[in-house]
């Protein structure tokens, strides 16, 4: 384990794609991830990767595909209109099952929206995003540390599955400093072999192609079904979370990413007050931590989901709560972080709404 | 690896004879699903006997294109990509920038090269990627049925210029070789044809030099154009789309050296 250093969210996540052995780095300036850019620009060529800036994200994107084709370990970074570019080529990635790590450091939007903070891409994140039936593996961090570990979890997942695994962070998250300890970690022990399939030259006599297109409709169908195969093992296998205070909760808030951050402080003084409230933050978002929402579902008298967004992560707590218990949702947009004086309002107001529920039934 | 369509045949004077015509050994023994007289067979032959020749098969990296030529990975037996359309320039790009040791090339037509991958175009070859491009310019968008290309002569009719191309409504047919060539980043581009054995006999040392050119890592981007036909297309038979070559389209993108490097 490093020393502990202070460093921005966008640093420690490029200081630990180094570590991680990243051969190849392929981006294009926006705002708030262009540290990620410049961290890399300096320090990657010398300490044995490739780094260029790329004339669009649509070309990133697209390097990306070439460069992980070689077998090597590639990274993108952007934030959310830039991602918006890349979804035809990560569409493409997916099919053609090549393992490399995605930023998207989201921004407010719609449009060219805002270069605050925000977490509107949930969708776009873990719905696939591009055309056609594909997930990315999708790794939210909630803190400066967890945008170095997710690195390393991020290679070794895409390379376990042959999978594109997006680290969906924030721009609170990108700009922020705090501090971080990079561990010890061997890129060799963690290096899996891709002869089969890399494009390195043909040194056998036949040939290996990577490609997403199956013109015939069966070999199409039989290649989604081993995606969704695929997918379906990555939900069983490799689902992450953090449970704080759920043991006795008689409610529960999910939440992610920055705003996890935030609800956890409002756990903390509802807590102070005698509310019995707890949070399930999700570390991947795909996989979705389906099991543990239902089984508190069975616990809790009300959920409480909180975003940085209209209610995106909400339609699937929903969906695993199956109408059991309400599902209440609180956000801000635009770049607006909740704060936890808020959302301990709102869980007030909802305690409030239960009791005259319940006293109205006696 | 055997030539199945030569099995049984026998003749007692064959060490006698003169090879005409052989098939590469990388030129994988299928047949193609080109059009009869379409001119991407002959390139395809030619550019997998001069991988041959310069015996770097097993490190070439080839990126197939989106368009006729999208199934090139099916009869090239060189590793391959297969690319989006119009970003082969930029997937050469990542293969070469994490492995600058392998001969990197991309095949690509005018649609894909020249309208739709217009930006990724430029900015490689402005970089001066080490890496070989080889564009078939046939003048329209075959795979799709007909459609006008971003190098359709003006006047000529397709699909979505049925009145013949308007440079009011539609613009010029792009010359993007000679705009290519004023980048520092081109090493070389040259313009070519196969619509005979002399001109399939330079198109195969333009590739040929292309290839060096790379292996001795001296500039950046080598680019060969090689101006086609598409009988299909065009509705024509392959002799009139020959005819038509000679008479009309050589006259805008004039075959020959457009940059040359410095032989100094």
């Amino acid at each position: 384990m490093s020393e502990k250093q202070l460093m921005k969210g966008n640093e420690a996540l490029a200081e630990a794609a180094i570590r991680a052995g990243t051969k190849g780095y392929f981006g294009y300036p926006i705002t708030p991830q262009s540290e990620l850019l410049e961290y890399l620009s300096v320090h990657l060529n010398n300490r044995g990767g490739s780094f260029l800036q790329a004339e669009s994200e649509i070309a990133a994107i697209n390097m990306v595909y070439g460069a992980a084709g070689m077998g090597e370990r590639v990274m993108t970074s952007t934030s959310s209109p830039g991602f918006s570019l890349m979804q035809e080529g990560i569409s493409y990635i997916a099919c053609a099952e090549l393992p490399c790590l995605l930023v998207n450091v989201v921004r407010g939007g719609p449009g060219l929206g805002t270069i605050q903070p925000s977490q509107g891409d949930y969708f776009q994140a873990v719905k696939g995003g591009g055309h056609g039936d594909y997930k990315l593996i999708v790794l939210a961090p909630n803190g400066v540390q967890e945008m170095a570990d997710f690195v390393y979890l991020g290679f070794d997942l895409a390379d376990k599955y042959r999978n594109p695994v997006l680290i969906l962070a924030d721009g609170a998250l990108g700009q922020m400093m705090e501090a971080v300890q990079f561990p010890d970690y061997d890129v060799k022990a963690h290096t899996v072999d891709k002869s089969q399939w890399a494009t390195t030259g043909n040194v056998t006599g036949t040939h290996r192609v990577i490609t997403s297109l199956y013109i015939k409709t069966e070999k199409m169908e039989e290649i989604n079904l081993k995606l969704q195969a695929k997918y379906r093992e990555v939900q069983e296998k490799e689902v992450r979370y953090e449970l704080v205070r759920t043991e006795d909760a008689d409610m529960v808030i999910v939440a992610f990413g920055l705003s996890a951050r935030v609800s956890h402080k409002a756990v903390e003084i509802c807590r102070a007050q005698g509310l019995k409230v707890g949070l399930l933050r999700p570390k991947t978002l795909f996989p979705f931590p389906e099991k543990q929402i239902r089984d508190l579902s069975a616990q809790v008298h009300q959920f409480l989901v909180v975003e940085m967004n209209a209610g995106q992560m909400l339609e699937d707590v929903q969906r695993h709560v199956s109408g059991r218990v309400p599902v209440e949702f609180y956000g801000r947009m635009g770049g607006l972080i909740p704060t936890p004086n808020e959302i301990v309002d709102k869980i007030k107001m909802m305690y409030t709404h239960i009791n005259s529920m319940e006293a109205s039934h006696v | 690896m055997s030539d199945s369509r030569n099995e049984g045949i026998t003749c007692e004077f064959l060490d006698e004879c003169d090879v005409v015509w052989k098939r590469p050994d990388s030129l994988l023994d299928v047949r193609l699903h080109y059009c009869p007289g379409c001119g991407h067979s002959v390139v395809h032959k030619l550019l997998m006997e001069v991988i041959d020749e310069l015996g770097i098969r097993d490190r070439t990296v080839g990126i197939a294109p989106v368009g006729c030529s999208v199934f090139a990975y099916n009869y090239l037996n060189v590793d391959m990509q297969q690319a989006a359309h119009g970003r082969a320039t930029a997937v050469a790009t990542g293969v070469k920038r994490v492995r600058p040791d392998r001969i990197v090339f991309t095949y690509q037509g005018d649609g894909d090269l020249a309208a739709i991958g217009t930006g990724e175009t430029i900015h490689t070859v402005n970089r001066g990627e080490n890496i070989t491009i080889i564009f078939i310019n046939n003048g329209i968008y075959g795979m799709t049925g007909g459609q006008m290309a971003p190098t359709t002569l003006v006047g000529v009719k397709t699909s979505t210029s049925s009145t013949g191309r308007d440079v009011k409504q539609h613009g010029y047919p792009l010359k993007i070789a000679e705009m290519l060539a004023i980048l520092p980043g081109a090493y070389y581009v040259t313009r070519t044809s196969v619509i005979s054995s002399k001109h399939v006999r330079k198109t195969k040392k333009a590739i040929t030099a292309a290839f060096q050119y790379q292996i001795e890592g001296k500039g950046g981007v080598s680019f060969v154009e090689v101006v086609s036909n598409c009988p299909a297309g065009w509705k024509m038979t392959p002799v009139q789309s020959n005819k038509w070559l000679e008479e009309k389209v050589f006259e805008y993108y004039p075959l020959g050296d457009i940059k040359i490097p410095d032989k100094n």
